[in-house]
């Protein structure tokens, strides 16, 4: 056992102890501390493949914005959870069949697959040669993203706008 | 059985961890220090600029100030209030100080030095991301602020990280973007690289719209005035700190500080050509290129009111981000020619 498989294995444990805390704590500010320490551990995990690009922005985008925003509505709520089951039963069916579905799917994935058992070697990706294979090879995928997000800023943009319009009248000069 | 080769690998090996410590020591030395002194210097200038002596007691010049101040909070109690969420509320200090300490670490403080025949690069870890990394540290550094201001589980706390967290966020943009143009010049991320390009000219006179916005934004980021809404202390007591006592509100303090360092540290870096100057030794230059822009941090801080909220927000999100994308732009237009 190589020292990177032990990190490996220890990213990996934190990783699912982390998200496992995520989904069963009922104070959402934790759920969104242990998803950080999630979303961390993959950023980790990305370093130890050799690709510290991608670990990077996955701190700064999932860890640093996107659970700021999180944080942000979720720290404003004040959700008393005390007695209530943490999942209704409902919820336990879809929630299971999914699971094992996934499951089943991945031990699938990595058994038909004849080259799973070799170990891939570590290599260092540059962010130069990152982005000219992404502009190159994919440029048609990121120009309908950018749209996509576009579109959600327009439309994010029109409901505040729309939301906003009534109580215009009564307050007729700045804020 | 090791070799003889083998032996030699692991004397380097060990070797390069012994200097990488004496650096790491050294290096974390002088930013406690530069913090403690900068505290110093803030309040004698500030002192100055509003006509009264500033601290004078406490040895020459009050230059002892600092040391009884780090004694006093070490040594005052450190107090948790009993409706807080205790653990969270013990780490966000800790949070705020680490990310700040952290980022300096891809700062490169001088050319690579030859000792002993062995190459030390005088930088603690020369990471072809680096910027990108300290935008990674500074965006987690958010979660001390918003986080300390809700674990104390009270109003002017909570609202202090909220608006804390809101402003760091909107900021980091026209950070980031401001930057996006010296990355294109310098052709890498790594900040030795950056400081390489510049041997000829800083990039301060190809780049002056990136150098504007990216001082502000900096000074938004670390919120001193005229951006200190997260701490405003005639509406919320103190922000997102109110409760927070001993050395854990010293933490905050000493990130604050040490922020302030790093963001001199990147503007020396990005657009005054690093340690690069003549005569003086490379490490005194980045020192003073710091200094200076910590001197004009303090001098704007002693000059400018507090903006509003909503002034806040639109600086940010309607002046500096829109200028920096249109620099960004330019930029590009005039390296495709």
């Amino acid at each position: 056992m190589t020292i990177y498989s032990i990190i490996f294995y220890l990213l990996s444990v934190l990783i699912l102890v982390t998200t496992a805390l995520a989904i069963t704590r009922r104070n959402m500010v934790h759920a969104v501390v242990y998803l950080i320490f999630s979303f961390f551990g993959s950023a980790m995990l990305f370093y130890l493949f050799g690709a510290p690009f991608l670990a990077v922005l996955e701190v700064i985008i999932y860890a640093g914005a996107i659970m700021v925003l999180f944080l942000f509505i979720v720290m404003m709520l004040k959700v008393d959870t005390g007695g209530e089951r943490l999942f209704p039963l409902s919820q336990w069916l879809p929630a299971a069949v999914c699971g094992v579905l996934y499951l089943v799917l991945g031990i699938g994935i990595v058994v038909s697959d004849p080259n799973s058992h070799d170990a891939l070697k570590t290599a260092r990706a540059e962010p130069g040669a990152f982005g000219q294979y992404i502009f190159q090879n994919h440029w048609l995928s990121i120009e309908i993203i950018s749209l996509l997000l576009l579109v959600a800023v327009i439309g994010a943009l029109l409901l505040a706008r729309r939301s906003k319009r009534p109580s215009a009248q009564e307050i007729p000069e700045g804020e | 059985m090791p070799t003889a080769h083998q032996n030699k690998n692991d004397m380097e090996w060990f070797i390069g961890i012994i200097f990488l410590l004496v650096k790491l020591g050294l290096v974390l030395l002088t930013l406690l220090l530069l913090a403690a002194y900068l505290v110093w210097l803030e309040r004698k200038f500030l002192a100055r600029l509003q006509i009264r002596y500033g601290p004078n007691r406490a040895g020459k010049f009050g230059l002892l100030q600092p040391i009884a101040d780090t004694i006093k909070m070490m040594t005052k109690e450190d107090s948790v209030p009993e409706a807080a969420d205790r653990i969270i509320f013990l780490l966000a200090p800790a949070v705020v100080a680490t990310s700040a300490l952290l980022m300096f670490a891809v700062v490169p403080f001088g050319n690579a030095l030859t000792l002993w025949g062995k190459n030390i690069p005088l930088v603690i870890t020369d990471l072809f991301v680096g910027l990108l990394f300290v935008f990674a540290l500074s965006s987690l550094g958010v979660y001390g602020v918003a986080l300390g201001g809700w674990a104390s589980n009270s109003k002017y706390s909570l609202l202090g990280g909220i608006r804390g967290a809101a402003q760091m966020i909107s900021y980091e943009l026209s950070l980031g973007l401001s930057l996006v143009p010296i990355v294109m010049l310098a052709g890498s991320f790594s900040l030795v690289d950056i400081v390489q390009a510049q041997e000829k000219y800083p990039f301060i006179l190809v780049q002056p719209v990136a150098f504007v916005i990216f001082i502000i934004s900096a000074m938004a980021e670390s919120k001193r005035i005229p951006f200190d809404l997260p701490e405003a202390e005639n509406e919320l007591g103190a922000g997102y700190h109110t409760e927070y006592s001993g050395m854990r509100f010293g933490l905050f303090f000493l990130g604050e500080y040490v922020h302030m360092q790093v963001l001199g540290a990147l503007v020396a870096v990005l657009f005054l050509g690093g340690w690069r100057g003549p005569v003086l030794p490379p490490f005194l230059w980045l020192l003073i290129k710091i200094i200076m822009v910590a001197l004009i941090m303090i001098w704007t801080r002693g000059t400018l009111p507090r903006l509003r909220y909503d002034q806040l927000m639109a600086l940010g999100w309607k002046v500096l981000i829109p200028a920096a994308l249109l620099n960004i732009m330019v930029t590009g237009a005039v390296l495709l020619l």
